[in-house]
């Protein structure tokens, strides 16, 4: 069929060599996401300091390329940011980053990350302060 | 000669591909350049002519509600209407026609027995006895029904090699069993579990047995006696015929003692203001206008499966499923789901350590024109038993041929090779 390279060479890269992957000893929040069609997993950390900036965030997850790939691409966007910035970024720009045209179901893929980073600032974690 | 050619699939065991030409999505242009492969075939699979006429023939000539009218155009329907019920009636050698209840499908089947039959027999410290491999449809109704009266349930392991563990039965059943509901076929492992054995088992401690059928009714003889099975369950969808239609076997002693499970029109024989008398089988448990042209359009997908035999229809899966899983167990890190063809129908799953069964789905779909399923097929506690969460599954039907196989075989090799893992960096992000 001819349609668009989902897996461009970009996309491939974070796969293979994902931004912060990984586990954030310092982390304020965390929350982590199942999509129930295929099993994908995306848990988000995130460090934000009292202004509300994102000081740092890492991620772990297992599924396919988009969901995370999505999820590097996403992290690498949202470093150093703040919560507002977080809020304003939508559901439309984050498929936009990504790039190729999903369909629906692969749209679910992409946004699992997105999900998870909108709920992770809900999610503080026990103990931190 | 190569192991595959050595064992490659005598002629005879094939069908004839002609009979593809019954199915018009096979040879219309409907992907847009590729031809299509359609290998989701455990999922739902596609319509002959025969059927797709059959459902306009009811529309254009002869429809109308059904039981209710004195009009041609009723007792023409419900006539249709009734004999698909004998239709099913013999394809699966029942004694009697109204132990044939039509459904929506399997699930709805399930659900009824799980309703009115556990609703009105359950009680707590009773055991119900399913088994790892079943379909969510063959266990949320019975951990619904359980919750509600305090039955236990309980499951029979899976081997090594992904057949039951029928060892364990012996322990499993006991005076506390009421039923076993298993599938005859696992929708992803393929394994063809041996109902018959285990139904002998299950009534010598006095528990009735229930048949998930939904992948095994479509591609091998079936004969609910000497199977030994008390309930069946199965969906026209998947037989060739429309979704929306299915059908629930029942025992006439067992349905004529189970209350109704939906209220409402047809399943009445007299309705007062305060109370109602249920009709007797199998309108009890028809409640409301049925699936009527689907019933009529299953009717015809028997005849055209009949035509063809189904001990004709097994032979032809057991030599795809024998070509597929010799090809795919020749690819490195690949791991077939579930046991050696001799034991299974005509499907196979496989993970790949490394790459994501989305991947394999796509890029078969996309390059290959090969439609495969992805993810958990609805298996979620046998994926985690099976330490994984997603598979891919090929299923194969009646109409797909050795070429089928072979494209899948090149697709699944094009897809190994293209997500390989390759040393990658990302670029950092300018700025
Ligand atoms: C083994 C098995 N049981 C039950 C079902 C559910 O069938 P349906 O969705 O037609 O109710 C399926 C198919 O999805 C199945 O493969």
């Amino acid at each position: 069929m001819d349609q668009e390279e989902l897996y461009q060479e970009h996309i491939l890269d974070h796969y293979e060599d994902p931004f912060h992957r990984g586990t954030l000893e310092a982390a304020t929040h965390a929350h982590q996401e199942k999509n129930p069609l295929c099993g994908d997993v995306v848990r988000i950390e995130l460090e934000l300091d009292a202004q509300g900036k994102i000081c740092d965030l890492y991620f772990t997850g297992e599924g396919c390329v988009i969901s995370q790939a999505s999820a590097s691409m996403l992290l690498e966007q949202m470093h150093g940011k703040t919560i507002d910035d977080l809020k304003q970024f939508s559901a439309d720009d984050m498929l936009q980053l990504y790039g190729p045209r999903l369909t629906p179901n692969r749209q679910k893929c992409c946004l699992l990350s997105w999900k998870v980073l909108q709920s992770v600032v809900h999610s503080p974690v026990d103990g931190a302060s | 000669m190569s192991a595959l050619e050595k064992n490659a699939p005598q002629k005879s065991d094939l069908l004839p591909e002609s009979l593809r030409d019954d199915f018009p999505i096979l040879s219309g242009d409907v992907l847009d350049g590729h031809p299509l492969v359609f290998l989701d075939n455990a999922a739902s699979t596609q319509r002959p002519r025969q059927v797709i006429d059959a459902i306009c023939r009811v529309y254009e000539r002869d429809y109308s509600n059904v039981h209710r009218g004195i009009h041609t155009l009723s007792e023409r329907s419900t006539e249709q209407y009734e004999q698909a019920r004998e239709k099913v009636r013999a394809l699966i050698g029942a004694e009697h026609v109204e132990e044939i209840v039509f459904t929506q499908g399997t699930t709805a089947s399930i659900n009824l027995v799980a309703q009115s039959w556990g609703g009105a027999n359950l009680k707590p410290g009773d055991e119900i006895l399913l088994t790892a491999m079943e379909h969510h449809s063959n266990l949320v109704p019975w951990q619904q029904i359980a919750s509600k009266t305090g039955a236990v349930l309980r499951h029979v392991p899976i081997t090594e090699t992904g057949l039951l563990d029928i060892a364990t039965l012996d322990q499993l059943l006991g005076p506390r069993t009421r039923l076993v509901a298993l599938t005859s076929v696992s929708n992803t492992l393929g394994t063809i579990n041996p109902i018959s054995t285990i139904a002998a088992q299950a009534h010598a401690v006095g528990a009735l047995v229930l048949v998930d059928a939904a992948q095994s009714v479509p591609h091998q003889p079936t004969n609910v006696r000497t199977m030994g099975a008390d309930f069946m369950a199965f969906s026209g969808h998947k037989m060739l015929g429309p979704s929306g239609i299915g059908v629930l076997y029942g025992k006439r002693e067992l349905l004529d003692a189970m209350p109704p499970f939906m209220g409402g029109g047809s399943m009445i024989q007299e309705v007062g203001l305060e109370s109602f008398t249920p009709a007797a089988l199998p309108a009890k448990f028809e409640a409301g206008t049925p699936p009527i042209v689907p019933a009529i359009a299953m009717s015809a997908a028997i005849d055209y499966l009949s035509g063809i035999g189904l001990d004709a229809i097994h032979r032809h899966q057991q030599a795809l499923v024998k070509r597929a899983y010799q090809g795919l167990s020749q690819i490195t890190g690949l791991r077939i789901l579930g046991p050696a063809p001799e034991h299974r129908a005509g499907l196979v799953s496989f993970a790949f350590e490394k790459i994501h069964a989305h991947e394999f789905a796509q890029v078969l779909n996309d390059q290959f024109g090969v439609a495969v399923r992805a993810g958990h097929h609805c298996t979620q506690p046998l994926h985690a038993t099976l330490g994984i969460t997603a598979s891919t599954r090929a299923s194969f039907y009646l109409y797909n041929r050795l070429a089928d196989i072979d494209r899948l075989l090149e697709g699944v090799a094009a897809v190994q090779a293209k997500f390989a893992p390759q040393g990658r960096r990302r670029k950092a992000r300018g700025g």
